[in-house]
């Protein structure tokens, strides 16, 4: 008796330290905060940087006030969006409108959480392809697109003139190795990226590994091979700085913004703090391997409606997401979000408005979704094993081959 | 109720045991209320334990003896699958180096925690001037969020602009990748969880020593004994207890450290500084595609690791104790 209570305790003690770890258990009786009041609709979305006063807070507080009901927004850090939206579905209290990354969309499709846009009855015609690409599955989209943002190349006009490269000379692979290298002997320092082990990490390597003309399904190939190597090779050189391998997004940009760096890849929604970095900055489309405009990937999020048991709910959430996806809206919050807009109506008033946008309305329209061409949910098990591939490779733990041999195995296992 | 029957008293004892153990049905009744007050003392206790630890230790465990998929998870309906997760986890490439890690890491901070503690500890028993306030200083370390001292040490380790390279700059040293390196990642992260756990050795082994009787420190002046021999015969054996139940508390909190690894390197590069912490969170939250049933199967080989530790924790205890 004794014994079995010490053992008891002692495992309640280790459950205890671990109960982090154990944090997917579903609550108890939580109630369906949903269905609660009818009246009072509620809104999911990835921008916590948005609080209720600016332009977007306001906007989606005022399609509510359109639709005749009361919207609730609560906005959640990006990476913890999808697994919120599954954990809400699983306790049956899913909001009833929500904002998603586009990566996403096809994981939350598999759940069975989303519901149709042709069911809802929304307009998807005027969206280009490309960009609805992400969230379509089997033939059907699961979400309107609330505007694309993609990657290109900026780069630090001064640095280049120091070191005597004309943006213009750079068009493939090796014009811009050859430019890195002409940097480097100037004395300052040649590009940032971001190779994080996260998505983010994969986002920023498939302009190169599409450019190279590599395929998801076969990482290994040689295509995908000679992309992971330029990267090693800009690393080793020490064309590319070592800390890339920690770099997000953000910390890429403030290292570009630090203006000792000649290139910085990185993306749309960066424009802002370009102009404030107080340096005269171009933007290069990425090149491809041999020439022209690699493919780059879509980021921004869909509008989705998730599934609800109450289904006289859709036509509010219809209007609702029809209200911020409308021509006019999509302009300001697209400019707020510094997004390129999914319609090429609203791109021409945006270009018209802004000429800076022009060359990333165009990458937009060479994009490619992350989980279109059928890949839908295989992409994330493709995805973490090429960042990790990535990893090893600049890292000097794998050579880009093996890395990525290793890589291709353990995506097909999956 | 066979309760009562036993303690019903037997016919043909002596009177004076009637006295003692045969009771009047009112104090029976009293005996009955003093067991359900104490019971309902317990209860809170009770229902505390098995809403927060038994619950979610059952749905982990049955997380990991089912194949969730996300359709599944959502609607609840996942076969089970026995030890299929536990066995994709165990022939998981991943598998073996994270173990490895997770060892090392373990043990190499526990042992650096306990010898810099233990010394820091001893030497703050002098009492000089300014002891107290030096001694209180060492608490920083555990005093601030987690999330501040994991990126401030990420940030002193940056491989470009870090501190930590800046001074090595100085004496010649080359630029090292400390978080970079698939070889300096996990010492890197070694390093700062060494740091943060000095002030919890620090603070019990120096409230050990307060125990120790200053008499024996006197004797031990007489017979001439060496500052070496002191410690080494007189203040180490007499700490023995309180160290074994040190170092067996950090191995506890030191297993499941998750935070300052994911803040420091995510596991990275490559695999190089994952854990079985790190990557149970990686398995079931690090991707898009989340991937429960594993994540929750390395969840559970971490607490089945952590409660051999808990259970020699009480072993020990319990030793003590006799």
């Amino acid at each position: 008796m004794i014994s079995t209570r010490r053992v008891l305790l002692a495992a309640l003690t280790a459950a205890g330290t671990l109960a982090s770890l154990t944090a997917c258990g579903g609550g108890s009786g939580s109630s369906g905060s949903a269905g609660a009041s009818s009246g009072t609709y509620i809104f999911w979305d990835p921008y916590p940087q948005l609080d209720a006063s600016s332009p977007w807070g306001r906007l989606v507080a005022g399609c509510g006030t359109k639709a005749g009901v009361k919207v609730k927004r609560t906005a959640y850090d990006t990476t913890d969006l999808g697994n919120k939206a599954l954990l809400a579905a699983q306790q049956g209290n899913a909001p009833d409108v929500m904002l998603v990354d586009n990566p996403v969309v096809s994981t939350l499709v598999e759940a069975g959480i989303l519901t149709k846009t042709s069911d809802l009855g929304l307009d998807t015609k005027p969206i280009q392809k490309n960009i609805i690409g992400a969230g379509t599955i089997d033939g059907s989209a699961y979400g309107v697109p609330i505007g694309a943002n993609t990657l290109a190349l900026y780069y630090n006009k001064k640095v280049l003139s120091a070191a005597g490269v004309d943006p213009a000379s750079v068009k493939d692979w090796d014009s811009l190795t050859a430019a890195l290298k002409k940097v480097k002997a100037s004395g300052k320092k040649g590009i940032t990226f971001s190779a994080i082990n996260t998505e983010e990490g994969s986002f920023q390597f498939l302009p190169w590994f599409w450019g190279a003309g590599g395929d998801l399904t076969r990482l290994n190939s040689a295509q995908g091979v000679a992309a992971l190597s330029l990267w090693k090779q800009w690393v080793d050189e020490g064309y590319a700085p070592k800390d890339v391998l920690q770099n997000t997004q953000t910390t890429s940009w403030q290292e570009f913004a630090t203006g000792s760096y000649a290139f910085g890849e990185n993306g749309t929604w960066q424009l802002g703090n370009a102009d404030k970095a107080g340096f005269d900055y171009g933007v290069l489309s990425l090149p491809a391997r041999s020439g022209g405009s690699a493919p780059v990937p879509t980021g921004g999020e869909f509008a989705t409606v998730p599934v609800q048991k109450d289904t006289a709910r859709y036509d509010v959430s219809k209007k609702i997401v029809e209200c911020l996806t409308s021509d006019a809206n999509l302009l300001s919050t697209d400019t707020t979000l510094m997004y390129v807009a999914p319609t090429a109506a609203v791109q021409s008033q945006q270009v018209a408005k802004n000429p800076r946008l022009k060359p990333w309305v165009d990458a937009v329209a060479a994009a490619r979704g992350r989980t279109s061409g059928g890949l839908g949910t295989k992409y994330p098990t493709i995805s973490q094993p090429l960042w990790t591939a990535v990893q090893a490779a600049l890292s000097g733990g794998k050579s880009p081959k093996a890395a990525l041999d290793a890589a291709q195995a353990s995506a097909q296992k999956n | 109720m066979t309760v009562t029957r036993v303690d019903r008293p037997p016919h043909k004892a002596a009177p004076a045991e009637v006295g003692a153990s045969g009771l009047l049905p009112a104090q029976r009744r009293l005996r009955r209320r003093s067991r359900l007050t104490a019971f309902a003392f317990v209860a809170p206790l009770i229902a505390y334990l098995a809403a927060f630890y038994l619950y979610p230790l059952y749905r982990n465990l049955d997380l990991s003896l089912r194949d969730y998929t996300v359709r599944s998870f959502v609607a609840g309906d996942a076969p089970f699958s026995g030890w299929d997760n536990f066995r994709k986890v165990l022939d998981d490439p991943t598998f073996a180096p994270a173990l490895r890690h997770t060892m090392v890491f373990t043990f190499v901070s526990i042992a650096f925690q306990y010898a810099i503690g233990l010394a820091l500890a001893v030497f703050f028993n002098r009492h000089f001037r300014l002891s107290t306030v030096l001694r209180a200083l060492f608490l920083i370390p555990w005093l601030l969020p987690l999330i501040v001292s994991a990126s401030t040490w990420s940030w002193m380790f940056n491989s470009e602009s870090g501190v930590v390279n800046y001074f090595l700059s100085f004496f010649g040293v080359d630029p090292v990748g400390w978080l970079t390196s698939p070889d300096w990642a996990l010492p890197s992260v070694i390093i700062a969880n060494i740091w943060i756990g000095i002030p919890f050795n620090l603070v019990i082994l120096y409230s050990g020593l307060q125990n120790v009787p200053a008499e024996v420190y006197e004797a031990a002046a007489l017979d001439g004994a060496s500052a070496w021999q002191v410690f080494r015969r007189i203040t180490f054996p007499l700490l023995r207890p309180v160290s074994a139940i040190t170092v067996l508390l950090g191995l506890v909190y030191t297993l499941k450290v998750f935070d300052l690894i994911w803040i420091m390197t995510k596991g990275g590069p490559g695999d190089s500084s994952s854990t079985l912490a790190t990557w149970s969170y990686q398995l079931g939250f690090g991707t898009l595609l989340p991937k429960f049933g594993p994540g929750a199967a390395v969840g559970n080989l971490l607490i089945l690791i952590a409660l051999v530790f808990g259970l020699l924790y009480i072993r020990v205890q319990r030793r003590q104790e006799a």
